[in-house]
C-alpha cells in the first residue's frame, strides 16, 4: 500500500450519488474556472440513489400549495424538523425539479405534455413526480450524464475515502482515499469539502439498502469532531419483500394498492388512520389516510398486528399482504412495472394474480451529519448533503418522495456555498495534509497487513452480531433495556474490532480491506444510533419507546447531537428545534387531516 | 433433517500481483433455492475466502455492478438463481471483452470513454433556464426514447457482442443506444453534434447486426434496434453532408 500523488482541486466532493452529482454541477456552474473532484467508492451510476422507485415531491400543480407541502412535511416529521429549513426546501423544490427535467429526466407525463404527479404517503395532495417506478434510477443517470458535459468535474471513481484531512487552522481541506485499483492512498485536496456519502441502512440486517450503504461519510465526520444529529430516527419502510428486503415502492399504494392481514382485513383502519373506503370508491386511495399514511405509523401498525397474531408466518418472518390485483394488469404495467418485475423475480409472485407478501424493512436514516440551513458543519470548509446529512427537514419521520428532492435542493445549495467558501478562502498550505494522507496509508497498512494472517475474527462474524444487536435493540419499538443492550454490544464489538484479521494482504482491489473499513463505519454509526435512542426518553415519529410512550415536547422538542469520545460512549447534547409558524400539534391522519388554515403571515 | 445440500461454484481467479495467468478455483456452497449466484459468491467471501474479489451493491438488478459470465452467458448475478443450475456446477467468470483487473472485476475505462463520447445529455441553449417551467413532452414523445433510457450500464451487451471485443473504434451497444436515446428526445437539439461522433470511422458501422446485445439485455432495451435505426439516420446524414453539402446546414432539426 504505497502513497499516491497529491491532487489539488478547488472543491472536493465525497460521494457520487444524487447529492454529490448535483453539487458537482452547481460548483462547475458557479465557477467554471474551478476544478471539482468527485471521489466515490463506486462508479457514480452504481450509487444507491439508483434504487429509489416511487418519486420526488415538488408542489407545482394548480390544486397544490407550498404551504401544504410544508405542513405535510412538518407534521410528518412529528414536529422535529427545523421549519425554516423545510420552508427553504419546499420553496426551492419546483425549480430544482424543472432543472432536472431540462437535463433530460424522463418524467412520466400528462396527455398535455406537462409533468404527471401521483399521491404518496403523508401528503395531502398528489405532488410526487415520477418516472414510472424507476425514479431514482432515471434521476441518477440524468445527473451523471449531465456531469459529463463539464470538463472541470474530475472523477475519482472507485476511490474509497477513509479520512477527512483537517489543516493546522482547523479547516477541512480534503480527504485521504484508497485508489482501489492500485491500493495507493491518495490525498485529494481542495479549499472546501462536501460529504455526500448517503445513509447507513447496512447497520441493520434487513434493509432495502445496497451493500455500499455503510455510513462511511457519517463516520468520517463523527471522527473529525462533527456531531451526528437525530441518529435515533431510523425509518422502516412498511413494504419490503421478505428474505431479500427489496423495496416494493409506496407508489404501489399511491396507485391504489391495499394492505391486508391474515384475515384479509384492512387493518390500518383499526389504528386511527381513517376509514377503509372500498377500492372501487372514486375517493380511493384517500390522501393522508389508510395505506397513504406515513411510513412510521404503518410499520408500527404491522408490529401491533404481529403481536396480536394477525400476520402471516413465513420462512422469512411474519408478513402481511399488499394487494394490487384490483388495479389490473394494464395499470400495473404502465405505472409500476418494476414492482411486477421484482415481485416475480424475487418473491415468485405475479401481483396481477396474487397479493405480494411484505414486511417492514430498514430504509432510511433521518439523522446524519449535523449541518445548518446552509449545509455547513461546524468545521470550516466542511459541508454535507443528502441522506448522510441532517439539516433537518425530515425530523422524526421522513415522508416518502421528499428524499430525492432533498438530494437536488441541498446538493445544489451545498455546492454553491462550498464554492463561495473556496473563493473567499483561497490561500492554502498543503504540506501537512500530504503528510496526514501518508500517515493514513501507514496506519491502514499497519492495522491490516501487519498481523499474521489466519488468526483473528472474520468481518462477517462481527457484522452479524452487530445486525442482531441493532435489530433486537433499536428496531421499530425499543425500551431502555433493549437500547442499553445494543449500546453494550456495540462497545464490545468495537473492542473486538482490533482482533479482526484479513485473508487478503494485497494491494490491488482489496475489497476485504474495504469491507473491514466499512464495518468500522457501521460500528461508529450504530453507537450514535443506540446511545441517542437510549437518551431520548419519549416516543416521537420513528422512535417508539415502550417505556416512554408519549411525545414530550417540554423536554424533547430538540435535536440530539452525538459527539464521539475516544474509548468512551458518545456525549449527547440537545439543540432546540426551530419553530417558525407551525406550533407543535396533534399528528392526525384520516379524512380531512392536514393543514386546516393558513398560518399567520405569508408562509412561502 | 436431510444432510445439507450443496453445489459447486468454479470461479475464475486472477491476481495481477501474484498470478502470471488465470486459474479456476472450486468452492462448495450451501444450496438454497432462493439464492442467486451473487449470494453464493458473497457467502464464499464472508465465510471461506476473503480474497475472492467481485463488485456488487443493490442486489435488485438496477445498479449494474454484478455482471459476470455464468456458465458462459453474460448475466447479472443478482438475477441468476442457483435453482436454474442445480445440481450441476456453475462456472463464474468475469465479463468477456473487458480487461480483467482482478478475479471477477473488469476494467470499465474503455466503456466509460465510449459513454462519454456520445454526448449523453440534453443539448440546447436554454437548458439551465428553469423560469419557463418544464419543457412539454407528450406521452407519445416520451415513448419514442423511453425504452433506450432504461440501460443500467451493466455491460452485458458488450460481453455478448462479437464486434466489441476486437474493434476498439466501435462504440458498442449501450453507448450507441444511449446516443440514440438523446437523438430521439423531443427536448434535445444536439443530434448533429452527436452524429459527428457516430459517423466517425467504425463507431457505428462496426455493428454486424447479430442482435446478441438485445437478447442478453436484462432491462429489455433493444440496442440492436437502436443501432439499426441510428445507422439509417447516419446514412441519411452522411449522404446530406458529403453528397449534398448544402443540405448539411439544417441537419440538426
Amino acid at each position: 500500500m504505497g502513497h499516491g500523488t497529491t491532487h489539488p482541486h478547488d472543491v472536493v466532493i465525497i460521494g457520487g450519488g444524487g447529492a454529490g452529482l448535483r453539487a458537482s454541477i452547481a460548483i462547475a456552474q458557479e465557477n467554471p474556472g474551478f476544478s471539482v473532484a468527485c471521489v466515490s467508492k463506486v462508479y457514480p451510476m452504481r450509487s444507491h440513489t439508483v434504487t429509489a422507485e416511487g418519486g420526488a415531491a415538488a408542489a407545482i400543480k394548480p390544486n397544490d400549495s407550498l404551504e401544504d407541502h410544508i405542513y405535510d412535511t412538518i407534521s410528518g416529521a412529528d414536529w422535529l424538523a427545523d421549519q425554516d429549513a423545510v420552508e427553504y426546501f419546499v420553496n426551492e423544490a419546483p425549480a430544482e425539479m424543472v432543472q432536472l427535467e431540462h437535463w433530460g429526466c424522463p418524467w412520466s407525463r400528462e396527455p398535455d405534455g406537462s409533468v404527471a404527479v401521483r399521491p404518496f404517503g403523508g401528503m395531502k395532495i398528489e405532488r410526487t413526480w415520477f418516472a414510472a417506478d424507476k425514479t431514482g434510477f432515471h434521476m441518477l443517470h440524468s445527473l451523471f450524464q449531465t456531469t459529463l458535459k463539464y470538463g472541470n468535474i474530475v472523477r475519482y471513481d472507485e476511490h474509497f475515502a477513509t479520512r477527512l484531512l483537517i489543516d493546522g487552522r482547523g479547516r477541512c481541506r480534503g480527504c485521504a482515499a484508497i485508489e482501489l485499483r492500485t491500493g495507493k492512498v491518495r490525498a485529494v485536496l481542495g479549499k472546501a469539502v462536501i460529504v455526500c456519502t448517503g445513509g447507513a441502512g447496512r447497520v441493520f440486517p434487513f434493509t432495502t439498502n445496497g451493500s455500499i450503504k455503510t455510513g462511511d461519510g457519517m463516520a468520517m465526520a463523527y471522527r473529525a469532531g462533527v456531531a451526528l444529529k437525530d441518529m435515533e430516527f431510523v425509518q422502516y419502510h412498511p413494504t419490503g419483500l421478505p428474505g431479500t428486503g427489496i423495496l416494493i415502492t409506496e407508489a404501489s399504494r399511491g396507485e391504489g394498492g391495499i394492505l391486508v392481514n391474515r384475515d384479509g382485513h384492512r387493518y390500518l383502519q383499526d389504528y386511527d388512520l381513517g376509514e377503509a373506503l372500498d377500492v372501487s370508491d372514486p375517493r380511493h386511495p384517500q390522501k393522508r389516510a389508510m395505506e397513504l399514511g406515513p411510513r412510521d405509523r404503518l410499520s408500527q401498525c404491522f408490529m401491533k398486528e404481529m403481536w396480536a397474531g394477525r400476520t402471516i408466518e413465513t420462512r422469512d418472518g411474519h408478513v402481511v399482504h399488499l394487494d394490487l390485483r384490483h388495479l389490473g394488469e394494464a395499470k400495473i404495467d404502465k405505472k409500476i412495472p418494476f414492482v411486477r418485475e421484482l415481485s416475480r423475480n424475487y418473491a415468485g409472485i405475479d401481483p396481477v394474480k396474487k397479493p405480494i407478501p411484505v414486511r417492514p424493512v430498514v430504509h432510511y436514516v433521518m439523522g446524519g451529519i449535523d449541518v445548518d440551513g446552509d449545509s455547513a458543519t461546524g468545521v470550516p470548509g466542511l459541508y454535507a448533503a443528502g441522506e448522510c446529512a441532517c439539516v433537518s427537514i425530515n425530523g422524526a419521520n421522513r415522508l416518502g418522495s421528499n428524499s430525492l428532492t432533498e438530494l437536488l435542493v441541498f446538493g445544489a445549495q451545498a455546492g454553491r456555498h462550498a464554492a463561495r467558501f473556496a473563493m473567499d478562502n483561497p490561500d492554502c498550505d498543503t504540506a501537512d495534509l500530504e503528510a496526514q494522507a501518508e500517515d493514513e496509508g501507514d496506519r491502514i497498512r499497519r492495522a491490516w497487513f501487519g498481523a499474521p494472517s489466519g488468526r483473528g475474527e472474520r468481518i462477517a462474524a462481527l457484522r452479524t452480531e452487530l445486525h442482531d444487536a441493532m435489530e433486537d435493540g433499536a428496531g421499530i419499538y425499543r425500551d431502555a433495556g433493549s437500547l442499553r443492550a445494543a449500546c453494550d454490544k456495540v462497545a464490545e464489538l468495537k473492542e473486538r474490532y482490533g482482533g479482526v484479521a484479513l485473508d487478503d494482504r494485497t494491494n490491488s482491489f482489496n475489497t476485504e480491506l474495504t469491507a473491514a473499513l466499512e464495518l468500522e463505519s457501521l460500528l461508529d454509526v450504530a453507537e450514535a444510533m443506540a446511545h441517542s435512542g437510549l437518551e431520548r426518553t419519549e416516543s416521537r415519529g420513528s422512535h417508539q419507546r415502550l417505556d416512554h410512550t408519549e411525545r414530550n415536547d417540554d423536554d424533547f422538542l430538540a435535536h440530539s447531537l452525538a459527539f464521539r469520545e475516544d474509548g468512551a460512549p458518545p456525549r449527547i447534547e440537545y439543540r432546540p428545534v426551530t419553530i417558525t409558524k407551525w406550533p407543535p400539534g396533534a399528528r392526525t391522519y384520516g379524512a380531512g387531516s392536514g393543514l386546516k388554515k393558513r398560518p399567520k403571515g405569508d408562509a412561502a | 433433517m436431510p444432510a445439507e445440500q450443496t453445489m459447486t461454484l468454479e470461479i475464475f481467479r486472477y491476481h495481477p500481483e501474484t498470478d502470471s495467468e488465470p486459474r479456476f478455483q472450486a468452492y462448495e456452497v450451501p444450496y438454497d433455492e432462493d439464492w442467486v449466484v451473487l449470494d453464493a459468491i458473497n457467502w464464499i467471501k464472508d465465510h471461506v475466502d476473503g480474497t475472492l474479489t467481485h463488485r456488487w451493491s443493490c442486489r435488485m438488478g438496477v445498479c449494474g455492478s454484478c455482471g459476470m459470465m455464468v456458465n458462459g452467458d453474460p448475466k447479472l448475478t443478482c438475477a441468476a438463481f442457483l435453482k436454474d443450475y442445480y445440481p450441476r456446477p456453475v462456472k463464474v467468470e468475469p465479463l468477456v471483452n473487458f480487461p480483467v483487473e482482478r478475479d471477477l472485476v473488469v476494467s470499465l475505462d474503455g466503456f466509460m470513454e465510449k459513454l462519454e463520447a456520445v454526448k449523453p445529455y440534453i443539448i440546447r441553449d436554454d437548458v439551465n433556464d428553469t423560469s419557463g417551467g418544464e419543457y412539454l413532452q407528450s406521452p407519445a414523445e416520451l415513448a419514442r426514447y423511453k425504452q433506450y433510457s432504461m440501460c443500467i450500464n451493466c455491460m452485458l451487451c458488450y460481453a455478448a457482442c462479437p464486434v466489441a471485443g476486437h474493434e476498439d473504434e466501435f462504440l458498442g451497444p449501450a453507448a450507441l443506444a444511449l446516443g440514440h436515446r438523446y437523438n430521439r428526445d423531443s427536448r434535445d437539439r444536439g443530434r448533429a453534434e452527436r452524429l459527428d461522433v457516430m459517423l466517425a470511422g467504425e463507431a457505428i458501422w462496426g455493428c454486424t447486426f447479430v442482435g446478441e446485445c438485445t437478447a442478453v439485455c436484462p432491462k429489455h432495451v433493444d440496442p440492436a434496434g437502436a443501432i439499426q435505426q441510428a445507422k439509417a439516420v447516419a446514412a441519411q446524414e452522411y449522404f446530406r453532408r458529403f453528397a449534398m453539402p448544402r443540405g448539411a446546414k439544417d441537419a440538426g432539426a
